[in-house]
């Protein structure tokens, strides 16, 4: 076990440090003058490109360039946004928490949603209300996020006004819980998505869990029914939901950033997109690596958990 | 979403073919009664059965045909700003009205749906190919080669592909053909990691032994011999591409990192439509948006059918 994770945790620096290898490359395929021109802008000479490459290393060869950015990144140093005169770690402090929050309000409701609901499906397997549900997740699960959302401001704030059209406002996250109304929309929209498709792998991992011979077993020793179900079956068809949420992290943050913009929910997806839409490449670098990070995070937590919740894996493995 | 493939759909059981009724009297031929079917024709035979998929089949083509060819029936102006005509309500002129600018909406889904699937198609081939050469190589030679290769594959999988994104579409300048390459730049790394799967065991096939004993080099192997084995896994890959690829585009477009008007997509114009949510234009929301489902829709309807047909293994027999 112990030597399982340690390979696990091993791979996962590799990796780690794979992507800030390609956000370094990225760093320098900025056409038209790179890093340099896109700050100092166009009407800088060549001189003042030469002063600011100087100034900042950035004539210095590349392997030594990537050494001193990979330093920078151990100390917390994940650039300066010029554009907002502010460095991208305290822009990071500020509203990472934000996303978080949203991420993990969204995460919560998915999982109390849809893991019932995929219980239920697979009970009722091929009945009536079982093609309704795998109808209307299929629908969540191929609409794309912004025109969900944009449909639930139409019907919640546009025509019934049960909630504001927009996030919570204010830069810190403890200016969220003032306005939770204002919460529910951004973390419905996200919530909606990621219940599809957490209850299409509940439902499957139910049934497959359903036939298998510590099942009979179960109902030969006298268990009751509920007795299987909620003991036995979930308790093992819940492994591959463990796994999802941590392989799932990449593709929600991506999620975020798209209902951060449409709610204009200032988040760390906000101001990433703010970043792209004013070309200020370090904050839009910054966030690339943080959420590389946590990606690589999350398919790192999700084996581990894995492996703790189901021997059979690290037997396997070991 | 292809990170998190899942299987789709339920394989459905293979008809036998009808037995010919003997007739009484008839000299019978030398032929069986059992036809012999090629593989494309079985796998034809189970697509078609798939209602799901024939639906899907319809959408793609009627939405091909109002894009490529109603442009040549139904004449707007797309290209001049017109605000005299600005947010009409659907009606006799206009039957889905006009939008901020005053292009008539039907003729800009149009224009904006020829973009969305010129590129989510382009996309989608170019991460195919790309990817399918990167895996089968990495799968065939192993080795250092294959560590190399699917490293790295699985560093660009860790970085969440909307943000690289959003980066290549505001560090290059946006028109289609690079549009193209951007999407393809996120997505090639599903196809190489199915198709390397697919080449660790197809190299251990007696026939690919064959070959190398009789002296076909490594490039013949996977190009003749892997890749053509791996076709089903790929197709069927290749269309959930399209819809991914779809999606993408749309949402840049959406964050308004895409194309540069009056060039337009179905995303662009749902960003536009999200200006006037409170006044119950419709128009601006509804089509774009729905545009976009049923695409998608269509495209993994068509996927999960074509995974039924070509991955054998999938078949009930």
């Amino acid at each position: 076990m112990l030597g399982y994770i340690i390979r696990r945790v091993l791979q996962a620096i590799l990796i780690t440090i794979g992507v800030t290898l390609i956000v370094f490359i990225l760093l320098h395929v900025i056409p038209g003058g790179g890093v340099a021109r896109a700050i100092l802008g166009p009407r800088a000479n060549a001189a003042q490109i030469a002063a600011f490459n100087h100034q900042n290393g950035l004539d210095q060869p590349l392997p030594a360039q990537y050494l001193t950015y990979l330093w920078q990144l151990a100390h917390g140093n994940f650039g300066f946004s010029y554009k907002l005169n502010q460095s991208v770690a305290s822009l990071l402090v500020q509203y990472l928490p934000k996303t978080l929050l949203l991420l993990g309000l969204a995460y919560a409701v998915s999982i109390i949603i849809a893991v019932p609901l995929g219980i239920y499906q697979a009970v009722r397997r091929n009945k009536i209300d079982d093609y309704v549900l795998t109808g209307a997740s299929f629908v969540f699960y191929s609409m794309p996020v912004f025109w969900l959302g944009i449909i639930l401001i139409v019907i919640f704030s546009g025509a019934l006004h049960w909630f504001p059209s927009e996030g919570p406002q204010g830069a810190y996250v403890t200016d969220d819980f003032s306005q939770l109304s204002s919460l529910i929309l951004p973390v419905a929209t996200l919530a909606l998505v990621t219940i599809a498709s957490f209850s299409r792998y509940m439902r499957s991992s139910t049934l497959e869990n359903m036939v298998q011979d510590y099942v009979r077993t179960a109902r030969a020793k006298g268990a009751s029914n509920s007795r299987v179900l909620f003991v036995h079956v979930l308790r093992n068809a819940m492994i591959p939901i463990l796994t999802l949420i941590g392989l799932s992290v990449g593709y929600v943050f991506s999620g975020a950033l798209i209902t951060e913009a449409l709610f204009n929910y200032p988040g760390m997806g906000y101001i990433f997109w703010n970043a792209a839409l004013t070309q200020d490449y370090p904050i839009i670098l910054g966030v690339i690596v943080v959420t590389g990070f946590a990606t690589v995070l999350g398919s790192l937590m999700a084996d581990i958990m894995y492996a703790i919740a189901d021997p059979r894996v690290r037997y396997r493995r070991a | 979403m292809s990170t998190l493939d899942q299987p789709r759909g339920i394989a459905i059981p293979l008809q036998a073919p009808p037995v010919p009724q003997e007739k009484p009297g008839e000299v019978q031929d030398v032929a069986p009664a059992y036809e012999a079917q090629g593989v494309w024709r079985l796998a034809f035979n189970v697509f078609i059965q798939h209602r799901l998929a024939v639906v899907g089949l319809g959408i793609v083509i009627f939405m091909t045909l109002f894009c490529f060819v109603g442009p040549l029936i139904y004449h707007t102006d797309q290209t001049t700003v017109n605000l005299n005509n600005n947010d009409l309500a659907p009606g006799a002129g206009h039957l889905l009205g006009t939008d901020q600018f005053g292009f008539d909406v039907i003729g800009r889904l149009m224009v904006g749906g020829q973009t969305s699937l010129e590129i989510g198609i382009a996309a989608a081939l170019v991460a195919t190919v790309f990817g399918v050469v990167w895996g089968a190589v990495a799968g065939f030679f192993g080795g250092v080669i294959d560590a190399l290769l699917m490293r790295f594959v699985d560093v660009m999988l860790a970085i969440p592909s909307l943000f690289l994104l959003l980066f290549l579409a505001v560090a290059f300048p946006r028109t289609v053909p690079i549009l193209i390459l951007v999407v393809a730049v996120t997505a090639w790394l599903i196809p190489a990691r199915l198709v390397r799967a697919e080449a660790l065991t197809l190299r251990t096939r007696d026939y690919v032994q064959a070959v190398t004993m009789m002296g076909g080099g490594g490039f013949r192997i996977v190009l003749r011999h892997i890749i053509p084995n791996s076709i089903g896994t790929i197709m069927v890959n290749a269309t959930f591409q399209v819809a991914d690829a779809i999606l993408l585009v749309a949402a840049i477009n959406f964050l308004g990192l895409g194309i540069a008007p009056p060039a337009t997509n179905w995303g662009a114009m749902l960003s536009g439509g999200v200006d006037f949510v409170y006044d119950g234009w419709w128009w601006l929301i509804y089509p774009a948006g729905l545009a976009i489902v049923l695409t998608v829709v269509a495209f993994n309807f068509i996927g999960d059918a074509l995974r039924d047909a070509l991955e054998v293994r999938l078949q009930k027999r």
